[in-house]
């Protein structure tokens, strides 16, 4: 059964722990200087975002279906059993397709770096595999970030929203976007504004379909396509043959 | 020999000394202080202009060829060399490219060995290695008429059938996945782009582009090494053109149409106004030019067309690459002096590399003779000196 994390921003306090600890894990560097920074990047995998007395975290969704594993020419992304999208550094060519594929815009580059990786939250696939919570939810002091089964925590989201409906909107973010991610949201204040594409623009299909749609044909259009080719080939010289031919059988016919 | 140094050789020069430059800090420093990619823009112009373009420009390869060898068209035979010579110099020069843009250059053969067949770019990298052999191949009896090698010669003759069937059916495949390599993001690119007729979009505009590039690349090349033109060839070039065009023009409608953007693309807006550009320079003007049978019939007013058709694709792949997101990610992506030297260089290298083949290979054998006694002509292209001294 598939892990995941289910943040609810109204139980938030902003405390920043969940980036301490996300740091902590990563082996990155955490100061209050990193904490102020206030958006992702190749050292900070997740961020709690402040709008007045709002909070709301990003991080990798853990998409069901990830279209950075999807356009990765190599392989270097895989969706593991357990949940977690997780990276093969070894494999990665650097192309970047993942960064500009991810409708949540989560894989982030070391840009001064001469042997750049993609970084992003993995989330902490030894941990998971090892039947721990992830570092952020370990770390986290009020239970904002929770750490479950995926169907256990769709249940308790619905529940809370069904007891609070006025605390919440009405919409859970991740159980049905892109088909799915393993971090779920509840948030009191449309997801937008946190920089979250709109439920409605993300839509509910599986990102890898979009382009599956064409790629699946390939296979088929292949062998079409070089018999047509070739056809064509057949067709425009056996033209010049028979020409020959019947250039050849008039002198003859005119001689004889 | 002696050398003569000419503005436009200086220009080469500081072009490629830049360049050199701007490829120590890439290598040196890392892609962030080379260019202004950034977590919000992670492909720039090196994707959006040297492969995206660099592809399209070099499409004159598979139709030409195609025309001539599978379509049996004989009158287009003078040109299929000097065509070949560019697809081929402009897959090497993409690949070069890639090793600039690529994060880890040196993992590229990575491709070979773990590969990911749900991955577009993947088909996208087989195709292009593919081809560029294929490529070689078709240009390969270039050398070896230059050296004499007959046997060899012949074998190459023998499959060359293959290798233009081969040749066509790599570039439908990766031509058309450009576009489709930009299906995955339905949220991020503006709805002026984003169509899920991408695939064939981006294979129309290869046709309508090898169409124009090989004009071009004949207009210039004419003036450049005094060879005579061979118009009645650019005439029908310049009529199948104007043909790809309305075609592409329609299905362009058709797509906006159907997704209810008429009204949109109507309204002043960042995105418009980059799209007006585009669609005015690849269709309006390119299809108002060469409707005009006089213009279809001048040298000149073939290279014109041609021209604007060219810059007017390049701008709808830069709208695909650049203009499209930069609404999704709100802030605007305008590249570095180092990222425009690269480009630039690699374009350089590619006009002295087609002056030297020019001048080495048999690439127009039956004019060798006019070229040695040529006179000093009047010319009134700017680049073509740059074409002609290139390979002193």
């Amino acid at each position: 059964m598939s892990k995941a994390l289910l943040y609810d921003s109204t139980m938030c306090i902003g405390c920043k722990q969940c980036e301490a600890a996300c740091a902590a894990q990563n082996k990155l560097p955490y100061d209050d200087r990193v904490a102020a920074e206030s958006v992702q990047s190749e050292h900070k995998y997740t961020v709690v975002l402040t709008r007045q007395d709002k909070f709301m975290r990003r991080l990798c969704m853990h998409c069901e279906h990830p279209a950075c594993a999807s356009v990765c020419p190599v392989g270097a992304f895989h969706k593991t059993a357990e949940g977690p999208v997780v990276y093969d550094v070894w494999k990665c060519i650097g192309c970047r397709y993942c960064m500009v594929a991810c409708a949540f815009a989560q894989p982030k580059y070391e840009w001064q770096s001469l042997n750049p990786r993609v970084r992003k939250c993995i989330m902490c696939p030894e941990r998971v595999k090892a039947g721990q919570q992830t570092a952020c939810a370990e770390a986290c002091p009020t239970g904002a970030t929770k750490f479950g089964d995926r169907d256990d925590l769709i249940k308790e989201a619905q529940e809370r929203i069904r007891q609070n409906p006025s605390n919440y909107v009405p919409h859970i973010y991740g159980l049905t976007e892109v088909g799915g991610t393993c971090v779920l949201l509840l948030s009191g204040v449309p997801f937008e504004q946190f920089g979250y594409p709109a439920p409605n623009k993300v839509g509910d299909v599986p990102m890898p379909e979009y382009t599956m749609r064409v790629l699946s044909k390939i296979p088929d259009f292949i062998p079409l396509w070089a018999v047509v080719l070739g056809g064509v080939y057949w067709i425009s010289h056996r033209r010049e043959d028979v020409a020959a031919v019947e250039a050849a059988l008039k002198k003859d016919g005119g001689a004889r | 020999m002696k050398f003569k140094l000419t503005l436009w050789k200086l220009v080469f020069v500081v072009i490629m000394g830049l360049g050199v430059y701007s490829a120590y800090v890439r290598y040196a420093h890392g892609l962030g202080a080379v260019s202004n990619m950034n977590d919000q823009f992670p492909w720039g112009i090196w994707i959006g202009f040297d492969v995206l373009c660099g592809v399209m420009l070099a499409a004159g390869g598979f139709i030409v060829t195609g025309a001539v060898h599978l379509l049996n068209i004989e009158r287009l035979h003078s040109i299929v060399r000097p065509t070949v010579l560019t697809a081929f110099l402009g897959y090497c020069l993409v690949i070069v490219g890639l090793c600039f843009d690529l994060g880890r250059p040196w993992f590229i053969w990575h491709q070979l060995i773990y590969m990911n067949p749900h991955s577009v770019m993947f088909e996208v990298g087989f195709c292009v290695m593919f081809y560029t052999t294929v490529l070689f191949f078709e240009f390969l009896p270039n050398v070896l008429e230059r050296f004499n090698l007959k046997r060899p010669l012949k074998w190459v003759k023998n499959v060359m059938a293959i290798l233009v069937v081969a040749g066509i059916l790599l570039s439908t495949l990766h031509q058309s996945s450009l576009g489709t390599l930009y299906l995955i993001m339905p949220s991020k690119l503006h709805p002026f782009w984003y169509s899920p007729a991408l695939p064939f979009f981006f294979f129309g505009s290869a046709i309508a582009v090898g169409l124009a590039m090989t004009i071009f690349e004949s207009s210039l090349s004419s003036r450049a090494f005094g060879r005579q033109l061979e118009l009645p060839v650019l005439i029908e070039l310049g009529g199948a053109l104007l043909v790809v065009l309305w075609v592409n023009a329609l299905l362009r409608f058709e797509d906006f149409f159907h997704r209810g953007q008429l009204g949109n693309i109507l309204k002043p807006s960042y995105e418009a106004y980059f799209l007006w550009l585009e669609l005015a320079l690849a269709f309006v003007i390119p299809i108002a030019l060469l409707s005009f049978k006089k213009v279809r019939h001048s040298s000149n007013g073939l290279y014109l067309a041609a021209v604007i058709c060219l810059l007017g694709f390049v701008t709808n792949r830069l709208n695909v690459s650049v203009t499209g997101f930069e609404t999704w990610v709100g802030h605007h992506y305008v590249p570095k002096w180092t990222e425009f030297m690269i480009t630039l260089s690699i374009i350089a290298g590619g006009f002295a590399l087609f002056g030297l083949a020019v001048k080495y290979l048999p690439i127009f054998p039956q004019e060798e003779h006019r070229v040695a006694n040529r006179v000093a002509e009047p010319r009134p292209l700017g680049v073509a000196p740059v074409l002609e001294h290139a390979g002193d």
